[in-house]
């Protein structure tokens, strides 16, 4: 910022230069009309190309029989009336909807209470706020391999619990149809603490110092102000949280995909509807129409998502 | 209260051990030698003898530095179009009058309510078309230019005081000097920010890799690894050393950029 002003100082002394008797002191430039189009073309053509375009053509494809391999007519509404007789359709949007569930009241809340314990400035707590970010920034991938050795039959987990004498048998974590399900929420939570915390964070850094610290004056402990000034300041921030988690939830591929294996779990009892969108709608045997109007119900539905909150979130305003 | 302090540091060591825990596991994984027993009963904290040995065997075993350079490349693409393209737009957005801005920018804001698993079929046909499909190029250009980093830069632009542009403005600057001068400067804690999420986005992506790219030779490190889990699941030390692969240079990226992150936070710095 200095240094931007700084240069412009001597800018200006350059011009006021008596030598420079031809020039005007003062020149304003005239900006041509597709200029600012220049600046905008990259980005433009990349959200444009790459987003709105196939966003588009998804949803001319949801009402085909279009195939990998070319082809495809106008078929109407068939897509979306197969998918009501399709119970690999019903599985994988109960799957997305029971991640939801399981996902987001944790996420909500145990972010928060990580964010109380790291907002206070102690010695070496920005080490912990860096380190609880790690798994945030680590690949899916890469987290998914790490649970998927944990949580073997033979991992650590089960042999903690049996060294410790809870268990004789281990828990099939990655076997069971329900447990794998479990096991990727378990994941899901895990790598999503520290993103959450940061939101919280900022979030706590606006709530105000003089409502606390009157409220001490009046006697309040740490759980009544907890309770009575902290938690309503974070009201919205909190609504924000379960909207992002929902939607995010909502959309899950990776953590199950890694853990399930790409077929989904035995018999594909644990496809997401994202895995459905990818399982149908690529390779050589690719059905596009299908899996396009498969994401038309993703899309649709996390749109609702959305606004059903929105819409929540402005009543509790009222 | 020193009780309190106390507590705390307890609690926070707790949850340090079940956020980093799993990865110090898995590295101690990685530097088991082969004589080791890891399915041991209690289970070895620590190596007995640690050794690099399975770093060396997992690149025998799949070209897991080739895969790096493959993800290093998207990611470094990713990161330079980013920055360029979006603070470009974003400024045009923030700074420049003209007919048509309100659409351009309905034009990103729409972009965001669109979840990349809704299209991303129809990005494959896209791909198809273009000739690009199975090239490290489609595995970059849907990413490239992110809706998202447009709106951010966008914000820290619309926060520069607008003095300094009209001075130079008087002293004939013209629009691309006033961008790299005076705007981009300014805005470099946001842009470091932008670069550093590309980064980490590209090189952590999954989902698109994996549906755009089938010749094993083009793989980036991710799809490499799931690849890996496949071929060894008998050796988890050879997995656990790739996975160590995949994590270090992003946590080394993300510890070298933490101070903007966490910069104000919890001191009341950041406005509401």
């Amino acid at each position: 910022m200095q240094q931007a002003a700084g240069r412009v100082k001597v800018a200006a002394e350059v011009v006021r230069e008596p030598a420079d008797v031809r020039r005007p002191a003062v020149r304003i430039v005239q900006q041509r009309w597709f200029t600012p189009w220049l600046f905008l073309l990259p980005g433009l053509a990349v959200v444009l190309g790459f987003n709105l375009f196939p966003f588009l053509n998804t949803v001319v494809l949801a009402f085909t029989n279009a195939k990998v391999l070319g082809g495809g007519h106008f078929t109407g509404a068939d897509n979306f009336v197969r998918m009501v007789h399709d119970p690999a359709f019903w599985t994988a949007v109960g799957n997305s909807a029971l991640y939801i569930v399981g996902v987001v009241p944790p996420l909500v809340i145990l972010p928060l209470l990580l964010a109380l314990l790291v907002e206070r400035k102690l010695p070496g707590i920005t080490f912990f706020r860096t380190a609880f970010f790690t798994p945030v920034i680590a690949s899916i991938v890469v987290v998914g391999l790490i649970w998927t050795w944990l949580l073997d039959s033979r991992g650590l987990v089960n042999d903690v619990l049996r060294a410790l004498g809870v268990l004789t048998t281990p828990i099939p974590f990655l076997t069971d149809e329900w447990l794998l399900l479990v096991s990727a929420m378990l994941v899901t939570v895990w790598k999503g603490l520290g993103y959450y915390m940061i939101i919280y964070l900022a979030a706590l850094g606006t709530v105000s110092k003089d409502l606390h610290e009157a409220a001490q004056v009046d006697g309040a402990g740490w759980w009544r102000r907890l309770w009575s000034v902290t938690l309503p300041a974070l009201r919205p921030t909190m609504v924000l949280v379960a909207v992002l988690s929902a939607v995010s939830a909502f959309r899950v591929f990776s953590e199950v995909y890694l853990l399930a294996g790409p077929a989904g779990g035995p018999g594909g009892a644990d496809t997401s509807l994202v895995m459905l969108i990818q399982q149908v709608g690529t390779g050589l045997s690719g059905d596009l129409g299908y899996s396009s109007a498969l994401s038309v119900v993703l899309f649709v539905l996390t749109l609702g998502l959305l606004l059903l909150t929105n819409r929540l979130n402005r009543k509790e305003d009222l | 209260m020193r009780g309190g302090t106390v507590g705390r540091y307890v609690l926070l060591l707790l949850v340090l051990a079940i956020t980093v825990g799993p990865f110090l596991w898995q590295l101690s994984t990685s530097l088991k030698g082969v004589t080791e027993d890891i399915y041991s009963t209690p289970p070895q904290l620590f190596p007995q003898h640690p050794t690099p040995g399975n770093y060396a065997r997992v690149a025998d075993a799949v070209p897991i530095w080739s895969f790096a350079l493959n993800s290093l490349l998207v990611a470094v693409t990713n990161v330079v179009a980013n920055c360029l393209g979006a603070a470009m737009a974003g400024y045009a957005l923030a700074r420049l009058r003209f007919r048509g801005r309100t659409a351009a920018l309905t034009v990103f804001l729409t972009s965001l309510l669109v979840p990349f698993e809704a299209i991303m079929v129809a990005l494959f046909l896209v791909m198809r078309s273009l000739h690009l499909n199975n090239t490290l190029a489609a595995v970059v250009l849907p990413g490239s230019i992110a809706a998202l980093n447009v709106l951010l830069m966008r914000n820290a632009f619309l926060a520069l005081p607008s003095a300094v542009e009209e001075a130079a403005i008087i002293d004939g600057a013209n629009v691309w000097q006033r961008f790299t001068r005076i705007a981009l400067p300014s805005a470099r804690g946001t842009i470091v920010v932008v670069a550093v999420f590309s980064f980490m986005f590209s090189w952590d992506d999954f989902l698109w890799p994996l549906i755009v790219l089938s010749d094993p030779a083009k793989y980036t490190l991710t799809i490499g690894l799931s690849y890996l889990q496949g071929t060894f699941v008998n050796d988890q030390r050879l997995v656990a050393a790739g996975t160590m692969i995949a994590v270090a240079p992003l946590v080394l990226l993300f510890v070298a950029a933490q101070k903007y992150f966490f910069r104000g936070v919890g001191e009341g710095a950041v406005k509401g």
